[in-house]
């Protein structure tokens, strides 16, 4: 019972913070750039206002576009399950591994990408055919950083890296390669523009073009959630549990806290990656996410060494 | 003097059990399926002749897998190649079938002769043809022997598999057969090669060298890549997933030659783990792959092509054949939680694992064979989103798909019981994982029963003192609860019902199906970054009538098959040149051809005499 009063617990939190991190990114590199730039809460704003909005389907779509939404936000949500908050490991550590966590994002990577087919629009159907080519070679990259990390820790499970752990020089490009793969999967500068709709950027948001209301809102929650749950796997290899000097560490709450201020900090990276390099053509992300295999096998020669 | 009358005919042991289940549990939702599959398709008299070819092919497949010993084993085996040659060319209204059936008969003739060889020396060192002896005298044959019937064996077994570059009769073959037939041989009888492997190399033989599992994992490897590049860029259905057979020979080898690499290192644990992860993926494949072919048949048979380019919109003419299709992709795609998911991530495992025992370069080497099957299975979710998308969502490309009505009962349900098997096979891991541990064991002559695979009957851990979980069950629950959850938000907030309305056409008056994204758009981004392999080309032809106005524009992109193009069709030209040449010593007189006889009389007892 309580297991479960603490899975609902997290999923929740997962579900009031994740559109913040959106904000917060979007409202720095509008600092950065000498903008005012919107509220950090805008993607609060937004998602209250697409949930009280109508709703449009096309009528060239099947029941694939109808149940993507719900298909996509349940992979989110299941894989937040999965991530320890709280306690070393979290109460469903059992259901999966780092491996599972990333099938279950191809789940539902999978329905989003044939909504975007079955509206039969072009745009939709490039944004799916790019998407998959992203993420197919964004696998291999992820595969080697899970491999780096496990032959690190001894083991594939996420509660294994996340305890107190010295930082070494493996766990370091690790992380640099999994921002990568992060960079990719979360579609932003430079793979992906989350900002504009036009054609030559569009990879995300040209598959969720025909979305509307509240089946957008559920699409976006999930990839708000996805995003923080890249950036927490990020956090929990480059600052274990035992790097904060202040604090009771045995306070759970005191823990998600902690939690909290390494996520900013690496949506912080991630705002200034945004803002000081240009997006790149479609081709050259093959090139991007080659340097990422290539850093992850770097990582793994460190991890075997020992270094 | 020959010792033909053997002791032992048959032999019941896990593996063959194993390999009879696989057999029949794809054979029959298949044999279901052809009853209206071949109505209005065939002549009664060629329906009634596909049940017995149909009967025979099954019943010579499971004789393979039962063979005690090396006589029986190939008599089946070239009964099973000759009745599925059959099989392949019992289409005769198409020309291409006579064109598929010779290729596929020359390379299973070319493998049968390379298994031949090596069965032959197994006899000489044995003196036997059973089984059991021949394992026995193996332990004394001496290594440069055994790494030379090694070689024969693989290419033998190779070629039937589909191992890249072997595979090149697949794509011609599988397709040309008609659907319940494609599936069986795709879903089961390559699998018999798997069994080969298995049985010949790895129970008879003995692993002694690392490098066997080397290779055979370097082979895997490039057979999953390969075939998935050549699967992303194929517009035909059946000949998709004939290529996407060879992937997933790729992805069940990958078990079995780290089985062997592991019991070369003496690692008993990791090997029984591997063989565990190749086998589950073996019968997985056989469902998910026997379901795609039962549903691209019934696509064939409402729509009459197997053109995806002309297909579209056949989610809402067929729903049904669009439900169990969109189960195969998922499971094919080793979504979570079907089947295709767990043996996905037992392979991965078995990687990891290995990887932590071994030493020093091999840990980078495991490494990297993961990272490329985590790139074979991005590109066969591309693979697959690209199948299902462009055949059944959308709209109709062509009058084709417009008119397409939901086939018949039976042969829905036999797509039924196999898509029902995807979704058993991936929440019933944990229990089949220790069944299949059994088999394992006896395959590799290890003792289990001091090994554990899964936690209880419901979480899989490979192992337990590395807190290694997986729980498909409880996977499949909190999909399906979140799932339910965000719906309910959704009814929740809901402000009346959604209005249907067209698609968003850039103010552009009326979308239709040529605006549509096409198979050939969507692997275009492929195509351009794998073109290093694929050399692609393109063909444009333009017909002027005047210098300022175009009368016909055509533009058509290839790409090279480069196993064909380098290695299949100068090894032709090099035999018909030879056979040319040859031609010089047969001039037609009998004299000579008397003279060729009594020389080569003559040769023979020189030969007898001398050795």
């Amino acid at each position: 019972m309580m297991k479960i009063f603490i899975l609902i617990l997290q999923l929740v939190l997962f579900i009031l913070i994740a559109p913040f991190l959106s904000g917060l990114i979007t409202r720095m590199k509008n600092n950065i750039r000498m903008r005012r730039g919107q509220s950090i809460f805008q993607p609060y704003y937004n998602l209250v206002k697409l949930f009280s909005k109508g709703e449009v389907v096309s009528e060239t779509a099947s029941w694939i576009f109808r149940v993507s939404p719900f298909v996509v936000i349940s992979s989110s949500l299941t894989a937040a399950m999965l991530i320890p908050v709280f306690i070393f490991s979290s109460p469903a550590h059992h259901v999966g591994d780092f491996l599972a966590l990333i099938f279950i994002f191809s789940l539902g990577r999978f329905f989003l990408a044939l909504s975007a087919l079955d509206t039969g629009s072009s745009f939709g159907g490039m944004g799916s055919s790019r998407e998959m080519f992203i993420s197919s070679l964004a696998e291999p990259a992820l595969l080697l950083v899970v491999f780096s990390v496990s032959l690190q820790f001894g083991s594939t499970d996420i509660s294994a890296f996340s305890g107190m752990h010295a930082v070494t020089i493996s766990s370091l490009i690790t992380a640099i390669a999994l921002f990568l793969v992060t960079i990719a999967e979360t579609s932003r500068i430079p793979v992906d523009n989350q900002e504009t709709h036009l054609e030559l950027t569009m990879v995300h948001e040209a598959m969720v073009l025909e979305y509307s209301g509240r089946s957008l809102a559920l699409i976006e929650m999930a990839s708000y959630i996805k995003q923080m749950i890249f950036f927490f796997l990020i956090a929990q290899i480059i600052f274990p549990i035992g790097l904060p000097v202040f604090g009771d560490l045995t306070q759970p709450f005191f823990w998600a806290l902690w939690y909290l201020v390494r996520i900013i900090i690496i949506s912080m990276m991630v705002a200034l990656v945004e803002v000081s390099v240009a997006k790149m053509r479609l081709f050259r992300v093959a090139d991007f996410l080659g340097f990422a295999c290539v850093l992850g096998i770097i990582a793994c020669i460190c991890a075997i060494v020992g270094v | 003097m020959l010792n033909l009358l053997p002791k032992q005919l048959f032999l019941f042991d896990p593996l063959s059990l194993f390999f009879l289940f696989v057999i029949f549990i794809v054979s029959l939702p298949a044999a279901i399926y052809s009853f209206s599959y071949l109505k209005g398709e065939y002549s009664p008299a060629k329906i009634t002749l596909s049940w017995f070819l149909l009967a025979f092919f099954v019943l010579s497949m499971a004789a393979v897998v039962t063979a005690g010993n090396l006589v029986i084993f190939l008599v089946a085996w070239e009964i099973m190649s000759l009745v599925s040659y059959f099989l392949v060319v019992f289409d005769t209204k198409h020309e291409k079938s006579i064109q598929a059936g010779t290729i596929y008969i020359v390379m299973t003739h070319i493998g049968t002769a390379f298994l031949i060889v090596a069965f032959l020396i197994m006899y000489q060192h044995a003196n036997s043809f059973d089984f059991f002896a021949i394992k026995n005298s193996c332990q004394t044959m001496p290594l440069q022997t055994k790494n030379m019937v090694f070689l024969l064996l693989l290419i033998g077994f190779g070629t039937k598999a589909g191992i890249v570059p072997l595979h090149i009769w697949l794509p011609y073959a599988h397709p040309q057969a008609p659907s319940h037939i494609s599936s069986i041989m795709s879903g089961v009888m390559i699998k018999t090669a798997i069994y080969g492997i298995i049985r010949f190399v790895i129970f008879i033989l003995g692993i002694n060298s690392g490098w066997w599992g080397v290779l055979v994992l370097i082979l895997a490897v490039i057979s999953c890549l390969a075939g998935v590049i050549y699967a992303l860029m194929e517009h035909d259905i059946k000949r998709l997933l004939a290529y996407s057979s060879v992937e997933n020979i790729g992805i069940i080898l990958l078990g079995v030659g780290l089985a062997m690499f592991f019991i070369s290192l003496n690692l008993p644990y990791l090997a029984v783990f591997s063989l565990i992860a190749g086998l589950y993926h073996l019968i997985n494949h056989a469902i998910f792959k026997g379901l795609l072919f039962l549903c691209a048949g019934s696509v064939y048979k409402a729509t009459g092509t197997r053109d995806i380019e002309k297909l579209g919109g056949l989610i809402k003419t067929m729903p049904q054949t669009a439900a169990y299709f969109l189960l195969g992709a998922m499971a094919i795609s080793a979504l979570p939680p079907l089947n295709g998911f767990v043996s996905e991530w037992l392979t991965l495992q078995a990687f990891f694992l290995g990887a932590f025992d071994v030493m020093g370069a091999s840990k980078l080497f495991l490494s990297v064979c993961a990272a490329l099957l985590g790139l074979t299975s991005g590109l066969t979710a591309a693979c697959f989103v690209k199948a299902f998308g462009i055949i059944f969502l959308a709209q109709p490309r062509s009058h084709y798909a417009q008119n397409a009505k939901e086939v018949a009962l039976s042969m829905r349900v036999g797509m039924f019981i196999l898509a029902v098997l995807t979704v058993i096979f991936g929440l019933a891991a944990a229990l089949i994982i220790k069944l299949l541990a059994k088999v394992s064991g006896s395959a590799l002559g290890i003792d289990i029963s001091n090994m554990r695979f899964s936690l209880n009957n419901f979480t899989l851990s490979p192992k337990i003192a590395r807190s290694i979980y997986l729980s498909t069950p409880e996977l499949a629950l909190g999909l399906v609860l979140l799932g339910i959850a965000g719906f309910a938000i959704y009814r929740i907030f809901a402000r009346g019902k959604p209005v249907i309305y067209k698609t968003w056409d850039c103010g552009y008056y009326k979308l239709d199906a040529r605006n549509e994204y096409t198979a050939t758009a969507f692997s275009k981004p492929f195509r351009i970054a794998f073109s290093f392999f694929l050399l692609p080309y393109r063909k444009t032809e333009k017909i002027m009538e005047s210098f300022y106005h175009i009368k016909s524009f055509t533009y058509e992109t290839h790409t090279t098959k480069i196993f064909k193009e380098y290695i299949y069709l100068p090894a032709l030209a090099l035999v018909f040149r030879t056979a040319k040449l040859m031609r010089r010593i047969q001039p037609g007189s009998i004299h000579l051809y008397l003279f060729y006889i009594f020389a080569t009389v003559l040769l023979l007892i020189i030969f007898m005499h001398r050795f």
